[in-house]
């Protein structure tokens, strides 16, 4: 795990206070210089999360380059988070979990009759929540954002941990109620998160939640 | 470690990819690409989408989580984002491709190993993994909102305990060697430029035969398809998709 860190920001103070239910989508912009945080209101919750270059959809969070620059699997305190385009788009700043995810990807309905069985395809999951946002946010339509911008995004919260021989678990979250990651944005971005519906492991304790979002100038 | 012969009567053509260099092209479902590392050190970072609608392409989330894997050897499965194999590594002698770190771009090239312009030294100039697979990509009406993260085949990145990356220098040898069947026709998206993790200061790509060959039909006790239930559902969509007989 890495360093744990408090904010100090007030939230009384924050621009944007909004909650995002669990098994919804939410998108908003993030300009250069404001501090977003993400704050999981009752533990255990994933929040699946990509973020674009607000000038250009094209130009998005890319896990490889973040793995490879940071030389590291998971995010934590002073990670960078890269684009495609290997510039650095936000740095977290403060982090009160200390561990999250960038190897889990996003569920899907056809993830789903891979992982689990055939007839869990019916059931929501977040890449069904990304379409949505794309078909119905304001931010998708101006950037032209279709299924070709939907690449591998972060699991803030979500704990995956890969042993030194290769292999890959999902472990119970180690995050618990109240517990937060702020990002510091170094360019102006577009934030599209899925929090995340699934029922099948224990990525969210069996118990989807809503999680609560804010941002400072 | 489960080496490849190809019957000669099987092979359809070979080709030689140089070190640094890139390929793309269409391996139809029932064909297969033995890729084989000509000098030691070789680093192919590959992309794979559906040839009918490349809007369906190689997913590293969903290929690692139903796997349980962080890595790819023999027995393991190329999953597309909509729960199909694109293609299944029937032999490795490594055991072990790096999924996570993705290519070397323009300016880690050039800080790494100086400036090489073609202008001074032609077809021997300096070539990095992004720009290899924005060039092919850009063939078939693709391109950087298609770039996803790759399979680096004959690389080998391990983590410590704390998730700390370390590139294993010296994993692939003269004539190692990896095998992909594909289970639906399939745009393949090659570079050959070096891996971002490689700490060799040199720039020295290794060269790669490029075999296809005709595969034989996949058997119900193939390991790929019995690795795991996973992998067997997997096959179920594929089939479904390619109108076979499930």
């Amino acid at each position: 795990m890495s360093q744990l860190l408090e904010s100090p920001l007030n939230p009384a103070d924050a621009v944007l206070d909004q909650t995002c239910l669990a098994g919804d989508p939410w998108m908003a912009t993030v300009r250069a210089g404001q501090t977003f945080r993400i704050l999981d209101l009752e533990g255990n919750q994933a929040v699946d999360t990509l973020f674009y270059s607000a000038a250009d959809a094209a130009e998005r969070y890319s896990t490889a380059d973040t793995i490879a620059r940071n030389g590291q699997l998971y995010l934590g305190l002073g990670s960078r988070l890269y684009s495609n385009a290997g510039r650095v788009m936000l740095a977290i700043v403060a982090d009160t979990c200390g561990r999250h995810d960038t190897l889990g990807g996003a569920c899907s309905s056809e993830s789903n009759t891979v992982r689990y069985a055939m007839d869990k395809r019916p059931m929501h999951s977040c890449r069904d929540s990304f379409m949505h946002a794309i078909c119905h946010c304001r931010e998708a339509g101006l950037l032209g954002m279709g299924k070709r911008d939907i690449a591998p995004n972060i699991n803030f919260f979500m704990n995956v941990p890969v042993t030194p021989e290769g292999r890959l678990s999902f472990e119970d979250g180690i995050s618990g109620a109240g517990k937060y990651v702020e990002l510091k944005a170094e360019m102006d971005v577009v934030v599209l998160i899925s929090n995340c519906p699934q029922l099948n492991n224990p990525c969210n304790g069996y118990n989807p939640t809503p999680i609560r979002l804010l941002v400072w100038d | 470690m489960n080496p490849t012969t190809i019957p000669p009567d099987h092979l359809l053509w070979e080709e030689h990819l140089p070190g640094g260099n890139h390929w793309s092209g269409r391996l139809r479902r029932g064909t297969a690409l033995r890729l084989t590392d000509l000098q030691g050190g070789a680093n192919v970072s590959a992309l794979f989408f559906n040839a009918e609608q490349p809007l369906e392409r190689y997913n590293m989330p969903d290929t690692l989580k139903s796997q349980h894997t962080g890595f790819l050897t023999a027995g393991h499965v190329c999953q597309s984002d909509m729960g199909r194999v694109l293609c299944s590594i029937t032999g490795d002698s490594l055991g072990w491709h790096d999924t996570w770190c993705g290519v070397s771009d323009a300016a880690m090239v050039l800080a790494r190993y100086g400036e090489k312009h073609y202008q001074q030294h032609r077809n021997a100039m300096h070539r990095n993994g992004r720009d290899n697979l924005l060039i092919e990509l850009a063939k078939w009406g693709l391109g950087a909102r298609d770039l996803v993260p790759c399979v680096n085949f004959f690389s080998k990145v391990v983590p410590d305990a704390d998730g700390v990356l370390s590139h294993a220098s010296g994993h692939s040898k003269v004539g190692s060697h990896v095998a992909l069947r594909f289970e639906m026709d399939t745009l393949v998206v090659l570079s050959s430029a070096p891996h971002p993790l490689d700490a060799n200061p040199v720039y020295a790509p290794a060269d790669v035969v490029l075999s296809a060959y005709r595969a034989a039909p996949v058997a119900a006790d193939d390991t790929c398809r019995t690795q795991c239930p996973q992998n067997g559902r997997a096959f179920t969509n594929t089939e479904r998709y390619c109108g076979a007989a499930a």
